[in-house]
């Protein structure tokens, strides 16, 4: 592993997509039309929660410039007793999301859609659809849907035996925590709240379909093409054969475009009218319809003896899965306490359903939820034992060879690695002044591999062409050419990434669980691999020598062993020139279902200043240390650091959802959906570590979920340090903070 | 599709006739970035714009003989920022101006038009309020004068009458010792809206209060003069008992609504706390005049 000199792995190079992002010459999915295209809008429900006695489209056909009307009964039906999953999505959830069916379960709800001549015809027609709804009692927030009086969203689903909006249940256990708790000297227990939060993505939802003998091509932003095939495939019916999924580039995700809204919609509308249709989300649709990912209501227990030792943890979490099941209950009861060597764990998950929309995947979904109440209870167990939050943290740090309660026994990990880098960094030393604290919290992130497709090209003029089956979210085309170079030998510019369309290239899973690179390397790799022994056999036979007899170096074919020096050497040039004469096309392609991803660590360090009269906190400084396996390309590892620290911090002082009295959405905008803006942030340090992940060819690990898993909590740690008072709610909002403190 | 007529008329006269000709249908544009995110919203939707920025009267920043400012009512912020002297003598109303949305935004973002959406919550109202500024509006009747105060009817409607156009704001000249500052209070750091905004004008003789006025944004359906905080200042020498009375009185004026931006309690609180801290740095500058 690394025994490759590193000239371009590990290097800075300048990324394909920068001048065109810059310029405004990328392309999106917006930017995309079609000669005779017509516009699709979407009809959305004006209740939390009704049931839909009839539809009567007729008015919005007859109107004029009208092409087509869809409801639920134009896509196929799962049936709700039958679950249909496709990877971690049930399609009876997603069937239902896209158009509803039986009931409206939230403000927002699609109903129906319209294609007409335009998107002000459209959006006028949606309004002459009749809809009668049986308007039903609606539930917000999960203190109220679990309560035993709740209004009850699906009569189909039920808990303990009586009808319940607790959709799911997932515990993981490890020792006995009783027996554990029943030796600590010290034992903390909180209980905790956080709010949803949207994932925030510049780029609204936007996909243009056009459906020609039958044929469909699609153009939208999504985090992965061969989703919207399969997806689009069976909602709609037509075979994934006869769906081509074109992905563009992609104006954020986060892992809120991991599933479809228009792409099925539009397709059917393409359909019926024979037109190519687009349709683009408004950002009031975006925030009111789409994402976000949980809110949450959790309690935490730890029990530690008097020297610092953790002897039991204990978590409950609820979180809100919206309107659907499927909340991320996996990442908040699998990652809150697995950054520790704890002996007993008893960690349990529930799935609450209510009239909000259905939450879609949000980087490291569930963990930061969990880590928040974990990380808050360890400072106060810290606290209590007079020891140093940091010093806590290393004494009962998970290391190679530690069993995690989900599951997993630890390879090698770098997590010990970040909690000494944080100490000893000068961040950690720095004085503190009047009204200002620091916090500390580390995080834990599956990561994952899964199926990823590659097809590595030598041109004919000697260059080369990689293709991979995944959106760039985050810097994977510009990682890939890097470890192209180093693998060839060559320039970083002589090697030209793209993303295939899924007729281009194979089927390859989605961009998420911070698996692209980690995968995408790894195809790679073992066809750039191919790629070069076929060059040596082309040299070979130019040399009529035998294959074994020539090695790849610097880019070169050379003749080695007793044929060493014998003739000069031949460049990927001279090779492919020849090409044709030596046995034809080169290349190579590699599909596999990757694994080995190992696990992702982080720590981090946050300062804050309290103006305990406005209730204001504002971020002075803020360290993020994590082993980011290998750093391929830096930039980009420095950047998915510093975007988690930014996302975790919106979601620690500013960002929610507010409801109003009838169950819609009070802020469905970037103004009073409180984002960070630039000037609300310090400059994010981001420290990377490299502890290389022994199973990966260039030691890569996932790194772009991790870093959104300890702030929420290193947060609201300095909060608590600057002011000696406890927030047990999120966000730490200005009102918030004043609440507290004036209730002193 | 319905039409927009767009018409940029270079005389005060012209576009009056114009607005008049309208009757109702259209609607003035001075930088747009009201009137053009509402339009996009679907919440106005005018057959004609008149563009006002043509029109001198309506751009121009200018001295007047008695010591004086008048702004033209389509001034953009960045424009009164290039002035040479009125920040010197204005250091409160062109931050409050300067205030609004970010660089871009100061480019076409005018006083006239931050009036005249009528929001409470516009920052450069409670600075203006402060400052003492009146206001001269033209209409199809002919001119007439009204302190700004007076201007604003309640969220999102003015005094002005149907066919009105506001032409400009004049500052009264400015004795020794004089100078004001802007504070508002935002979640954010920018592009964000007041949840509270205090203008503050003061007058200092010697370290005393010769003269005061306060203007109280966001708290309450329109902006607000607060004639008992600045009685409170007037006389004292900025104790702490003079500044904690000006602060209850900015709290007893409050009438805000609990809202998405703020709760009335924290509202009512904050407004306190920014007007001693408006006061602080408005006293500092006035010392150095
Ligand atoms: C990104 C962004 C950030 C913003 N941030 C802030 C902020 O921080 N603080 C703040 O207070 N505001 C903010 N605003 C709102 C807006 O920029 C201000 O209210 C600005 O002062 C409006 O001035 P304008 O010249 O663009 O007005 P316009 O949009 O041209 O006009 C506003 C309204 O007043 C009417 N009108 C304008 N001039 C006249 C006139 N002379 N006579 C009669 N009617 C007239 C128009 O018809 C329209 O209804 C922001 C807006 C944006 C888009």
């Amino acid at each position: 592993m690394n025994v490759i000199n590193n000239k371009w792995i590990g290097s800075r190079t300048i990324r394909p997509d920068g001048a065109d992002k810059v310029t405004g010459r990328a392309s999106y999915s917006a930017d995309t039309s079609m000669p005779g295209m017509i516009w699709g809008k979407v009809l959305r429900s004006p209740h939390a929660h009704a049931r839909i006695v009839s539809i009567d489209t007729s008015r919005a056909e007859a109107h004029p410039g009208v092409k087509a009307v869809v409801t639920a009964k134009d896509i196929v039906e799962f049936p709700l007793d039958k679950s249909v999953m496709l990877g971690i999505q049930d399609m009876r959830w997603m069937s239902r999301n896209v158009l509803a069916r039986e009931k409206v379960l939230f403000h927002g709800h699609p109903v129906a859609a319209v294609a007409a001549m335009s998107e002000r015809i459209a959006a006028e027609a949606c309004k002459l659809i009749e809809v009668v709804y049986e308007v039903l009692p609606h539930v917000i927030e999960i203190e109220e849907a679990i309560k035993p009086d709740a209004p009850i969203l699906h009569d189909f689903l039920s808990f303990e035996g009586k009808p319940s909006n607790i959709a799911g249940k997932l515990e993981h256990k490890l020792g006995d925590v009783e027996a554990g708790f029943a030796k600590a000297d010290v034992v903390i227990e909180r209980h905790f709240k956080t709010r949803p939060v949207h994932q925030g993505y510049i780029e609204p939802h936007s996909a243009l379909v056009s459906v020609v003998d039958g044929k469909a091509v699609i153009w939208s932003s999504s985090q992965g093409q061969f989703m919207v095939r399969a997806m689009t495939s069976l909602l709609t019916g037509i075979p994934q054969s006869d769906i081509r999924a074109i992905p563009a580039e992609i104006g954020g995700g986060f892992g809120g475009k991991t599933i479809i809204y228009l792409e099925p919609v539009a397709t059917i509308l393409a359909k019926k009218t024979g037109r190519p249709v687009k349709m683009v989300m408004t950002r009031d649709e975006v925030m009111r319809a789409t994402g976000p990912t949980s809110g949450s209501m959790s309690t935490v227990k730890i029990g530690a003896t008097k020297d610092g030792k953790i002897v039991a943890a204990q978590g409950t979490f609820y979180l809100q899965a919206g309107a659907l099941p499927g909340s991320p209950i996996r990442g908040a009861a699998g990652c809150a306490f697995a950054p520790y060597d704890i002996p007993n764990v008893h960690s349990t998950g529930f799935d609450v359903v209510s009239n909000r929309s259905k939450v879609a995947a949000y980087r490291a979904p569930g963990a930061p939820i969990g880590a928040y109440a974990a990380e808050c209870v360890l400072d106060e167990v810290a606290e209590a034992l007079g020891m140093d939050p940091l010093e806590l943290r290393l004494k009962n740090a998970a290391r190679q060879g530690t069993k995690a309660a989900h599951g997993p026994v630890f390879p090698v990990i770098g997590f010990v690695d970040t909690i000494e880098a944080a100490i000893a960094h000068p961040h950690y030393k720095t004085p503190l002044g009047k009204l200002q604290g620091r916090g500390v919290a580390s995080g834990f992130w599956f990561n994952a591999g899964g199926e990823s497709s590659a097809q590595v090209n030598i041109t004919e003029d000697g260059n080369v062409a990689v293709t991979t089956g995944h959106p760039d979210i985050g810097g994977s085309r510009a990682s890939i050419a890097n470890i192209t170079a180093e693998l060839l030998g060559i320039d970083y510019k002589r090697v030209s990434v793209l993303i295939g369309d899924t007729a281009t290239i194979g089927y390859s899973n989605l961009t998420g669980g911070s698996r692209v690179l980690f995968a995408s390397a790894m195809v790679v790799t073992q066809s750039t691999e191919k790629v070069i022994k076929t060059l040596c056999e082309r040299a070979a036979k130019i040399w009529k020598i035998d294959p074994e007899a020539v090695v790849w170096e610097d880019g070169e074919a050379k003749p080695a062993g007793e044929n060493a020096g014998k003739f000069p050497a031949l460049s990927l040039v001279d090779i492919a020139a020849k090409a044709s004469e030596t046995g034809g096309p080169i290349g190579a392609g590699v599909q596999q279902n990757t694994q080995g991803a190992e696990g992702g660590f982080a720590t981090h360090v946050c300062d804050v200043e309290v103006d305990p009269e406005l209730g204001i906190v504002r971020v002075l400084r803020y360290t993020s240390f994590q082993d980011v396996g290998r750093a391929v390309h830096p930039s980009y590892v420095e950047g998915q650091m510093q975007g988690g620290a930014a996302q975790g911090i919106g979601w620690a002082l500013s960002e929610e959802y507010l409801y109003d009295k009838n169950g819609k959405v009070d802020n469905a905008s970037f103004l009073d959906y409180r984002m960070p803006v630039c000037s609300d942030l310090p400059m994010l340090d981001a420290v990377m570590i490299e502890v290389p992940n022994p199973k990966h060819p260039q030691g890569v690990r996932g790194v772009g979920e991790v870093p959104l898993v300890p702030p929420l909590a290193a947060v609201a740690n300095a909060v608590a340090n600057a002011l000696g008072k406890r927030f047990y709610s999120l966000p730490m909002s200005p009102p918030r903070v004043l609440e507290v403190l004036d209730g002193a | 599709m319905t039409e927009i007529r767009y018409i940029a008329p270079s005389s005060l006269e012209e576009a009056i006739g114009a607005y008049a000709a309208a009757a109702g249908a259209a609607r003035i544009l001075a930088g747009g970035t009201d009137l053009l995110v509402q339009m996009r919203a679907g919440v106005v939707s005018p057959g004609t714009i008149i563009d006002i920025k043509k029109i001198a009267e309506a751009t121009g920043i200018e001295e007047t003989p008695e010591g004086g400012f008048r702004l033209g009512a389509a001034v953009s912020g960045a424009a009164l920022a290039e002035h040479p002297r009125f920040g010197q003598a204005w250091p409160g109303v062109l931050e409050a101006v300067n205030l609004i949305g970010s660089t871009q935004v100061q480019g076409r973002a005018s006083p006239g038009g931050n009036l005249c959406n009528g929001s409470p919550a516009g920052d450069s109202v409670p600075a203006m309020v402060a400052a003492g500024a009146v206001v001269t509006l033209q209409g199809p009747n002919g001119r007439r004068t009204m302190p700004v105060e007076a201007f604003p009817a309640g969220p999102g409607r003015t005094n002005l009458a149907p066919g009105e156009i506001l032409v400009s704001f004049t500052l009264p000249p400015r004795p020794k010792g004089s100078s004001d500052a802007y504070l508002r209070m935002i979640p954010r750091t920018e592009m964000d809206i007041a949840v509270v905004g205090v203008g503050v004008n003061l007058t200092l003789e010697n370290g005393t209060v010769t003269a005061a006025r306060v203007g109280l944004g966001a708290v309450a359906p329109t902006v607000l003069l607060v004639e008992a905080a600045a009685k409170a200042l007037i006389g004292s020498k900025l104790e702490e008992a003079a500044l904690e009375a000006a602060a209850e009185a900015c709290r007893a004026a409050c009438k805000p609504i609990d809202d998405k931006r703020g709760t009335i309690v924290y509202r009512t609180k904050v407004a306190g706390v920014l007007l001693k801290r408006t006061v602080a740095i408005a006293a500092e500058r006035a010392g150095r005049n």
